[in-house]
């Protein structure tokens, strides 16, 4: 049997691929969050101390919703050539189908929130550049979160029939956890003085965790028909 | 019911055509396809009591059955019989609602890890992503299943196929004959000791079908378990050694080992043509 790693490995690879040569999920995604951040900038006055208190919100809010936008496709393009299947015929864990989406899910996402930073922090009139370190890190481990649970669903929500409406249905609720816990994480840091809240940050690793640990005990049994 | 003119004729020539062939075929070598073991090592499968049942609906209903290893056989039967669910369920991409399974190679019983890198599979769909290329495909499943020179593999894989000088060109650019056969090259690309087709011949054109036709007896002759799934005779089917009926889920006729497979073949053509009839008139 192929090694979880390699075939892992090997799934991303082909993810990453399929996406850079066609890049239409990433530039979408990135139009769609900055549609949000500038719609939102237009519902209140966004001096310092309101950006810093709403801000952090609004972003997670907009990575969400950017994420369920974005996790849909994931394994809804396995069902066009049944190529599902091929990946179950191969010698391969079947975590490792799971866990390659995952990390190209994970990629994406973390890269159109990379590249949205700064137009949040301009737009909000938000100082970033002393707590960036600790900012991608909260960011790392809040997308790790939606995108574990995300590409999860993604595959149940792939062989209903009301597929469109049932991912967000089954995320956007699961969500509230990760979305509390990033927005304080972040909020914590843009405040004067910042500072990274541990119990947040805590919150976000148990979360991660618990989501890989069931994806990895149970994701032969989500692959199945 | 009486047949049409038209369908009556192309019914023996089809026949003639692969009687011809069966007495006549010529075995090419090639590497690609060749069960790894050598000859005599195709997988020995025993379906012991097979149920799948889908909501309310029974696909199979106690199917016991003994497939010898090298033996080819095809799964005839209406839409709805249950060939696919029991290929399926050979392929491990289903579970039996009960029953078992069992795989044997030369006299051992297989784990289900180890029957997975012997099995090849030809679906309804093609198992192929139209947004890679021919060759970027098969380097991709040669890599799962860890072949070693999984480039130098795809670009040999490409050539028995007639995609070689298609390799770098994107798969929704491809015929669905085309795709057809891409997707029959990654089935072979690990020399399964078990090849499960499920209609195989949909898509080809005559050309195709003899093509494919002849691989697969080269495949027979080195060894290879062979199951395919079919709605009555063609070009494919010239080296099948037995036929299996499915009706309802179960079992009607099977030609069984050293029997003549023609009988159950055309009588499953000859209900295939008249159901044709009835569905046209």
């Amino acid at each position: 049997m192929t090694g979880l790693g390699h075939a892992t490995g090997v799934i991303l690879a082909k993810e990453l691929r399929t996406e850079f040569r066609s890049r239409e999920l990433l530039g979408t995604t990135i139009v769609f969050v900055l549609i949000v951040i500038v719609l939102f900038s237009f519902t209140f006055d966004p001096t310092s101390s309101e950006s810093r208190r709403f801000g952090p919100g609004l972003l997670w809010l907009a990575f969400l919703f950017a994420g369920s936008l974005m996790l849909q496709p994931s394994f809804l393009r396995e069902h066009t050539n049944d190529t599902l299947s091929a990946l179950r015929l191969a010698p391969i864990d079947p975590f490792s189908i799971l866990a390659g989406k995952m990390a190209a899910n994970f990629l994406f996402l973390l890269l159109v929130e990379l590249i949205l930073l700064p137009v949040f922090a301009v737009m909000y009139n938000t100082a970033i550049l002393p707590v960036i370190g600790p900012l991608v890190l909260v960011f790392a481990l809040g997308t790790l979160g939606i995108t574990t649970a995300g590409t999860v669903f993604s595959a149940v929500a792939a062989q209903a029939r009301l597929r469109e409406l049932l991912l967000p249905l089954l995320l956007l609720p699961l969500m509230a956890p990760v979305l509390i816990a990033s927005t304080e994480a972040t909020a914590g840091l843009l405040r004067d003085p910042s500072e990274l809240s541990l119990v947040w940050m805590t919150f976000l690793v148990t979360f991660d965790v618990v989501f890989l640990t069931a994806a990895w005990l149970f994701g032969e049994y989500l692959l199945e028909e | 019911m009486r047949w049409s003119g038209v369908a009556r004729n192309n019914f023996f020539a089809i026949w003639s055509r692969a009687e011809r062939s069966r007495v006549s075929t010529a075995h090419a070598s090639s590497s690609i396809g060749v069960p790894s073991g050598g000859p005599g090592s195709g997988l020995r499968i025993q379906f012991t009591g097979i149920e799948k049942r889908y909501g309310m609906r029974m696909a199979l209903r106690g199917v016991s059955l003994e497939i010898s290893a090298g033996e080819c056989v095809a799964l005839v039967g209406h839409n709805g019989s249950g060939k696919t669910t029991l290929l399926k369920i050979a392929a491990q991409l289903s579970r039996p609602s009960r029953g078992k399974i069992v795989f044997n190679e030369r006299g051992i019983e297989l784990s289900p890890e180890e029957v997975k890198s012997r099995i090849g599979m030809v679906g309804h769909h093609t198992l192929v992503y139209d947004e890679l290329t021919a060759e970027e495909n098969l380097i991709f499943f040669a890599k799962l299943f860890s072949l070693p020179d999984p480039e130098g593999r795809a670009r040999q894989a490409l050539e028995p196929v007639g995609l070689a000088r298609r390799a770098g060109d994107m798969v929704r650019t491809f015929s669905r004959g085309m795709r057809q056969r891409l997707g029959i090259a990654r089935a072979l690309l690990a020399s399964p000791g078990l090849l499960l087709l499920d209609e195989p011949a949909a898509g080809l054109d005559p050309e195709g079908q003899q093509w494919l036709g002849d691989t697969l007896g080269n495949l027979h002759a080195a060894g290879c378990t062979i199951v395919m799934s079919t709605h009555g005779r063609n070009e494919t089917q010239a080296s099948v050694t037995r036929a299996i009926r499915l009706e309802g889920g179960k079992i009607t006729h099977d030609s069984g080992l050293g029997g003549d497979p023609n009988d159950v073949l055309v009588m499953a053509a000859v209900r295939g043509m008249q159901e044709e009839d009835e569905t046209s008139s």
